[in-house]
């Protein structure tokens, strides 16, 4: 299926959810996250879609003022077709539904986004960080993060400042 | 050793005791190998078929408690930096590291931007050789344990120091 | 005689074991000796691969990625430079995409051998681990000789390649290629019909097909539980689609379809079938420049991109968000060893401790990779 036939079919479904943005690209939808647990059902089970590989899971920082976003893309191994799915989160309370329970590997790609950004994946059996330690402050890929001094006694900036290097 | 030297056959060797420690340690050490990434790559192929290793004495150990060397080869982490301290310790004396590669030495590529990178692994454990490159080639990594070798038998170790 | 149920013990597989290919801890809880469930924990080498993407330009990124698949770093180039040159819209000479996919196909054969002889090491057999490093050192020698490096290239560029290739490149290549297919039976004689193998990888670690997808598993992986599946021929990228060659799938040739010894056996195929790219691509391989389609300046237009190549571990894929600027703004690497690591689990409940280290082994995991 080609990609405006799949907008028309989740558009008819779900008509509240989808949002119109001219800056994203072709392949692309941006949804509304409050009913995303819903519609990700629906495109995995619906005979037309049959998404059943969720191939990456991206998580963004779009700037000071702007949202973070979570960026999915599916892909459908019987059918053959893909599509990419952005949702948008508030900066000072970002969640939205898990999908672990229906692609399995979204389990880890939702911790590892969590790690990062600080999304909050509602609904996920086991939310906590994957790639930093556990003790580990903030959220290492926004864009204001700030390092931490020691971690554990070890220092964490660079150090030999008083040789040049910056 | 001065007034004892040329005067017995050739299969006799006089030297002081301290000589005699030093180069019985030095001709074999046993590394451990605690290869975390790209440089235990190198270090694999440093042991195997074509630049063997086992020809200079050094074989490999999977534990801590066996070993002589540890060749710290590949970026250490943060979330590393507690084990490879505990590894340390474990160790039995006399022992020596070497840090093998520009992450080990002083956190390699990564040293700008890396929040989870350790600069250096001098900063949790003493370092005897650093082997510098990215990653650095096997003959690179055998002058650097030669010259651990040759450092290990200068040491004098039943003389006491005077400080 | 009753069974006697006894507490579950937690044993820690830990950071640093000689054969959890890198630095993974796994905390195993088990039944005495059999497996009940296994907690991976990663992160101990997370090198801040996308943060330091936001800070330098395009073309720094390249050394990068080669640290992230150390083993196959011509692929991990390959994939990045595919999705700029998507995102750019730029199209290339034939010579850079005849030397890329030399480059690329003899590079997978490198990196199998890697991960089938450490596989061997694995179970216990150390003879195939010499002779495979043996033969892979000839393939570093013919990289050494286009470009001076060993392991980390920095090969692939934005729009060509970083040097063209030497004097006698072809004589030295086909060499290669004349000495080495032979070997391969000689590595089949040495582990593929060994009994003690067989033994040890038949009808373990059984991973079926519908779960392998909803894990998001991956390449040689998939293709061993009988699932044809290669980006190569779906999604064709650079010339693939020119050259002649087969996509092997596991076929259940001893135990169970899915099991260790068809992951194994479809990466011993797959080394035949690189062969017959290379010297397809040898023989045509025409004349020309390789700096002409390089642009100047990378400033790629503003938008984003996802594009996957196929890398010896599966679908290696990059997001790549630009901004208009020479920084990117986000580039994230889809990483297939992190996903066929989140199937451990679910592959070795019931099994006992030593065969949850063979199972391991035929994931052909890299942990550079995973932690990125």
């Amino acid at each position: 299926m080609s990609f405006s036939e799949i907008k028309l079919l989740i558009q008819d479904r779900f008509p509240k959810s989808v949002i119109e943005n001219e800056n994203i690209s072709e392949g692309q939808i941006e949804i509304d996250g409050s009913l995303w647990k819903e519609i990700a059902t629906f495109l995995k089970n619906d005979p037309k879609l049959l998404f059943d590989q969720l191939e990456c899971l991206t998580g963004i920082d779009t700037g000071e003022e702007g949202p973070l976003q979570s960026r999915y893309n599916l892909h459908s191994m019987e059918l053959r077709h893909k599509i990419e799915i952005i949702i948008s989160h508030d900066r000072k309370d970002p969640k939205v539904e898990s999908i672990e329970q229906i692609w399995r590997i979204g389990d880890w790609f939702e911790r590892e986004t969590y790690d990062m950004f600080g999304i909050v994946y509602e609904g996920h059996r086991d939310l906590r960080r994957i790639l930093c330690p556990d003790d580990w402050e903030g959220w290492p890929l926004r864009k204001d993060y700030e390092l931490q001094e020691t971690y554990h006694g070890i220092m964490v900036p660079k150090i030999k400042e008083e040789e040049g290097w910056e | 050793m001065g007034v004892l030297e040329n005067k017995f056959n050739d299969n006799i060797v006089v030297g002081s005791l301290d000589k005699f420690l030093s180069w019985s340690r030095s001709t074999s050490p046993w590394f451990f190998q605690f290869g975390l990434a790209c440089c235990a790559i190198e270090m694999m192929a440093t042991a195997a078929a074509r630049h063997d290793l086992e020809r200079i004495g050094m074989m490999p150990r999977s534990s801590p408690r066996q070993a002589d060397v540890m060749i710290v080869a590949g970026t250490v982490t943060m979330k590393m930096a507690l084990r490879v301290k505990k590894l340390y310790e474990q160790m039995a004396n006399p022992k020596y590291v070497i840090s093998m590669g520009s992450c080990a030495t002083s956190g390699g590529p990564y040293w700008q931007h890396g929040y989870h990178v350790l600069k250096g692994v001098d900063l949790v454990v003493p370092v005897d050789v650093y082997v510098p490159g990215c990653p650095p080639r096997p003959e690179a990594l055998i002058e650097g344990l030669l010259k651990l070798q040759q450092l290990i038998s200068e040491e004098r170790p039943l003389t006491r120091k005077i400080t | 005689m009753g069974v006697v149920q006894g507490d579950q013990m937690i044993l820690n597989i830990g950071p640093q074991h000689p054969s959890t290919h890198g630095v993974l801890r796994l905390e195993v809880m088990t039944d005495g000796e059999i497996v009940s469930r296994i907690t991976p924990h990663l992160g101990y080498l997370h090198r801040c691969f996308e943060k330091h993407c936001e800070n330098v330009t395009y073309e720094q990124v390249i050394p990068f990625t080669d640290r992230c698949d150390y083993l196959a770093a011509m692929n991990s180039n390959f994939g990045y430079v595919v999705a700029m040159e998507e995102l750019m819209d730029i199209k290339l000479t034939e010579r850079v995409e005849y030397i890329r996919v030399i480059m690329a196909e003899l590079n997978r054969i490198a990196s199998h051998l890697l991960g089938v002889g450490a596989y061997g090491l694995d179970v216990g057999a150390f003879t195939p681990f010499v002779h495979m490093l043996r033969d892979r050192e000839r393939i570093l020698d013919i990289f050494e000789y286009t470009c001076g490096a060993r392991l980390l290239y920095n090969y692939m560029w934005v729009g060509g390649v970083s040097h063209d290739l030497p004097k006698d490149f072809e004589k030295i290549c086909f060499r290669f290629l004349d000495y080495f297919e032979p070997k391969i039976d000689e590595y089949n004689q040495l582990l593929t019909y060994n009994k003690i193998f067989i033994e040890r990888t038949a009808d373990v670690g059984v991973l079926p097909a519908d779960v392998a997808i909803s894990y998001g598993v991956t390449g040689t992986n998939l293709r061993g539980s009988g699932v044809k599946w290669d980006v190569r021929k779906e999604e064709p990228y650079s010339i693939y689609d020119r050259f002649d060659f087969n996509i092997p799938i596991g076929e259940a040739k001893f135990g169970t379809l899915g099991d260790c010894f068809d992951r194994y056996w479809v990466r011993i195929l797959e080394m035949k079938e690189s062969i017959k790219i290379v010297r397809q691509a040898l023989k045509d391989l025409p004349s020309g420049d390789i700096f002409e389609t390089m642009p100047k300046k990378i400033r790629p237009p503003k938008g984003s991109v996802y594009r996957r190549t196929e890398s010896p571990r599966g679908d290696l894929g990059y997001y790549i968000v630009s901004d208009g600027t020479a920084v990117p703004e986000r580039v994230k690497m889809r990483s297939p060893a992190f996903t066929a690591l989140s199937c451990l689990d679910e592959i070795s409940q019931g099994w006992m401790m030593s065969d949850v280290l063979c199972i391991l082994g035929s994931l052909d995991i890299v942990l550079g990779e995973i932690d990125r």
